[in-house]
């Protein structure tokens, strides 16, 4: 029995609705067919006793004349052939004397004259042991003996005060069931063709509404391993129970969606937070001795009696120390510095700056920066997040490619500076994207990876925000600043 | 007369006959005015169960032809047991009657005999008595005995006296012999109760048994005829004595012409007769006789 309720709602509903039709259908059918054979009964009973009063006023003078002939051809003026049968057609009368010897009845063959009642059968026994029991009959007396096929009606006939004896109408149960399995044939015509609409109709409903719950079930399943897919809008546009759940699912994944990117990019800020932090402190011990080298190789190179290959040495590990120097000063991203505030003249310069290398690889640069003559942001660490930021893309794009810019006012706001660059190089993929702002993640030949490092740390530090990613077959990196204490919102622009 | 009802039925009829009796005696004091209506007047015929006087558009035929043919109007006049016609010819309400050999014999003071059909050639017939055709066991009256019995008409001879008379020639007595008896007041009905089982046995009318073969043969298939009686004189057509000797021969000449004319053929072959013929009241001798053992008349 569990497996049924174990079934999918698919096809639980509809066969649960079809059961509960067929189910009511057939209850109300039974209850219908009931009525109708109690009704059927009710009107043979009411027909019976009618015929039965007229026959039993006719009947009794010829009772008291003895006139049996006459007796005989009223009992049979109600009797009918084989093609007349009905219901109330009436099977037999019988009409019994006053010792319940039948005086005369309709069919003499099987209910001969003079003949006890009680010799006649089952029934006719019955039937005079009732009469000959004293008792405040009612009548007409009804009696329905059980195990027989027929059903009598028992009328006195009195003449005056004079108790004559009984008249006995006998109706065959046979002539009911034709006729009531006729009523019953029709009933389940009737019943099927209710079934014949309703069960499509209900299996249609119940599919429509199975569905989306099977779809809802699956996705909810999948939930542990991965967030889900929303519903296609148009599964359920209703805003029943069900509609209000798959909204409800909707917003949930939605959510899920929020919390899951939030929770990847607080795990990368703090991933670059720690290489920082290391590097930072590789840096400091690094610069401190190194510090005292390049002074100890400074003053050793003051000396004019040096041997001139203890010179090309020293140059030579003068060239190293200033290269681990640079490299370190390039980790060790400084941000504390008084500043002046950006100009267009940066701009310009880095304009200018820039074009050998557009020039070099016929990069076509779209240059779309709206900024009043000053804005309250570092000149120096713009200038090298623009820097970086652009040479990046002009190495990025392919040759002859394009690369645009666009500085301005976030969303025209006035606490935020917002700075768009965008390539047509090759896309970056999820892998990249993950680890684009560490350093040496360069996959570049030629670079050191330490560009796109050293923006990040600046903006960091500046209490910016940046992101790359993907828009349009483009490679798109894009930078927030605040102008003021009002950090800028997440929001891309 | 039966074993269960010993005398209702008998006692009923004597009184009847009692009291019918008183009025014949008070009818003969206006019998002078009816005899003067009837003379050139309408015809009452009184028609009785001795022929099957339920076939309402033969009857209807005959009253015409016999209309035209007398030049005056003829009124049937059908009662149901031969008793109410000898009453009518009594208190003088019918001037002709068809009526049984028997009632014949007892009105013979009242009434003239005035012509006897022929059937089969010969003014003959006889009693049958039947059973049910599938009943075999019965061969003559005598395994009749204790059963129910159908008579046709205390004033029948077929129906009644016949029948009666054989049982006491078994040397058994007719009104302890069966179980039960009753009259059904017409020979049809007779055969109708035994078709139906209603009675074992019954004595009909010989003519009307065959003659019902003829018109309705499903009903008298039914039967099966064991006894036939000898030969009585058939039911005579009577004329009343008051009525007028002009008027009793122009209905004899009629009746005996019947025969004579296209029309008059076709009707007698409608009620299976060849024609009439002047009886003699020695053609009842036979029931006179029967009566007489029974001490009537």
């Amino acid at each position: 029995m569990r497996w049924l309720f174990n079934l999918s709602f698919r096809h639980k509903i509809p066969l649960w609705t079809s059961f509960l039709i067929s189910f009511s259908i057939f209850v109300v059918g039974a209850a219908l067919m009931t009525r109708a054979y109690e009704d059927m009964k009710r009107a043979v009973v009411i027909s019976a006793d009618n015929l039965g009063h007229t026959l039993a006023n006719t009947v009794a003078p010829t009772l008291l004349h003895d006139d049996v002939w006459r007796a005989f051809e009223i009992v049979r003026s109600p009797i009918r052939g084989e093609s007349a049968r009905t219901p109330v057609q009436v099977d037999a009368v019988v009409v019994l004397g006053r010792e319940s010897k039948v005086f005369v009845s309709s069919h003499p063959d099987t209910l001969p004259m003079l003949s006890e009642a009680a010799a006649l059968g089952a029934d006719w026994r019955r039937l005079s042991e009732r009469l000959s029991t004293p008792g405040d009959e009612k009548w007409p007396l009804v009696l329905e003996p059980e195990d027989s096929s027929y059903l009598y009606l028992v009328l006195p006939i009195t003449d005056k005060d004079a108790h004559l004896g009984h008249l006995v109408l006998r109706y065959a149960k046979s002539v009911f069931h034709p006729w009531f399995i006729d009523t019953l044939w029709q009933g389940l015509g009737l019943g099927l063709l209710v079934l014949a609409v309703l069960i499509p109709i209900n299996w249609y409903w119940g599919s429509r509404m199975a569905t989306p719950l099977v779809d809802l079930a699956q996705r909810m399943g999948m939930m542990l391993e991965k967030v889900p897919e929303p519903l296609p809008p148009d599964m359920y546009p209703y805003d029943d129970e069900l509609g209000q759940l798959f909204q409800a699912y909707d917003r949930m994944v939605l959510a899920l969606r929020d919390k899951a990117a939030l929770e990847s990019e607080v795990v990368r800020s703090e991933r670059l937070a720690a290489i920082g932090q290391l590097t930072a402190g590789i840096a400091h011990e690094i610069n401190n001795p190194l510090a005292g080298l390049i002074t100890v190789i400074d003053t050793l190179k003051l000396h004019r009696d040096l041997d001139p290959r203890v010179l090309r040495s020293l140059e030579l590990i003068d060239r190293g120390l200033m290269q681990i120097r640079d490299t370190v000063a390039a980790l060790l991203v400084q941000t504390k510095v008084q500043a002046r505030p950006l100009n267009q003249h940066d701009l310009e310069d880095i304009h200018t700056l820039i074009q050998p290398e557009i020039g070099k690889r016929r990069i076509r640069l779209d240059w779309s920066a709206t900024m009043p003559v000053e804005l309250p942001a570092p000149a120096s660490l713009v200038r090298q997040i623009l820097i970086n930021l652009l040479l990046n893309a002009v190495q990025a794009a392919r040759d002859g490619g394009h690369v645009s810019l666009w500085l301005g006012r976030k969303d025209d706001s006035e606490s935020c500076l917002s700075i768009v660059v965008r390539n047509d190089g090759a896309l970056l993929g999820a892998e990249q994207l993950a680890h684009l702002f560490e350093p040496f993640a360069s996959t570049r030949a030629g670079g050191h990876g330490l560009g796109l490092w050293v923006t990040y740390q600046i903006v960091t530090q500046l209490d910016g925000h940046i992101d790359a990613r993907n828009v349009g077959g483009q490679v798109e990196f894009v930078v927030n600043l605040p102008l003021g204490d009002t950090p800028c919102s997440t929001a891309s622009a | 007369m039966t074993q269960m009802t010993p005398s209702l039925l008998p006692n009923r009829n004597r009184r009847r006959w009692l009291i019918d009796s008183g009025c014949l005696a008070a009818a003969g004091l206006i019998g002078l005015t009816r005899k003067s209506q009837a003379a050139g007047g309408k015809i009452r015929v009184g028609m009785t169960p001795a022929f099957l006087h339920d076939q309402h558009s033969l009857l209807g035929e005959w009253r015409a032809f016999m209309a035209a043919s007398l030049q005056r109007p003829v009124e049937f006049v059908q009662r149901d047991s031969y008793r109410e016609t000898m009453d009518l010819l009594r208190l003088e309400k019918l001037e002709f009657a068809w009526i049984c050999d028997y009632p014949f014999l007892h009105l013979k003071d009242a009434v003239r005999l005035m012509a006897v059909p022929l059937y089969q050639g010969r003014p003959h017939y006889r009693s049958y008595l039947i059973v049910q055709k599938d009943n075999t066991k019965v061969a003559s009256m005598a395994d009749l005995a204790g059963s129910v019995f159908a008579y046709a008409d205390p004033y029948s001879n077929t129906g009644y006296l016949a029948p009666r008379y054989e049982i006491r020639q078994l040397g058994r007595d007719p009104s302890s012999f069966f179980r039960k008896t009753f009259f059904t007041w017409s020979h049809r009905k007779v055969v109708e109760a035994v078709a139906s089982g209603l009675a074992q046995g019954g004595a009909v009318d010989s003519y009307i048994w065959d003659t019902l073969a003829h018109v309705e043969p499903a009903l008298p298939a039914r039967t099966r005829v064991v006894w036939r009686s000898p030969e009585y004189g058939f039911p005579p057509f009577v004329a009343h004595r008051a009525v007028s000797n002009a008027d009793f021969q122009l209905m004899q000449r009629h009746l005996l012409d019947t025969s004579r004319s296209e029309a008059g053929r076709r009707l007698l072959g409608l009620l299976y007769l060849d024609g009439f013929t002047i009886g003699s009241p020695a053609l009842y001798d036979g029931v006179a006789r029967m009566m007489r053992a029974f001490g009537e008349a």
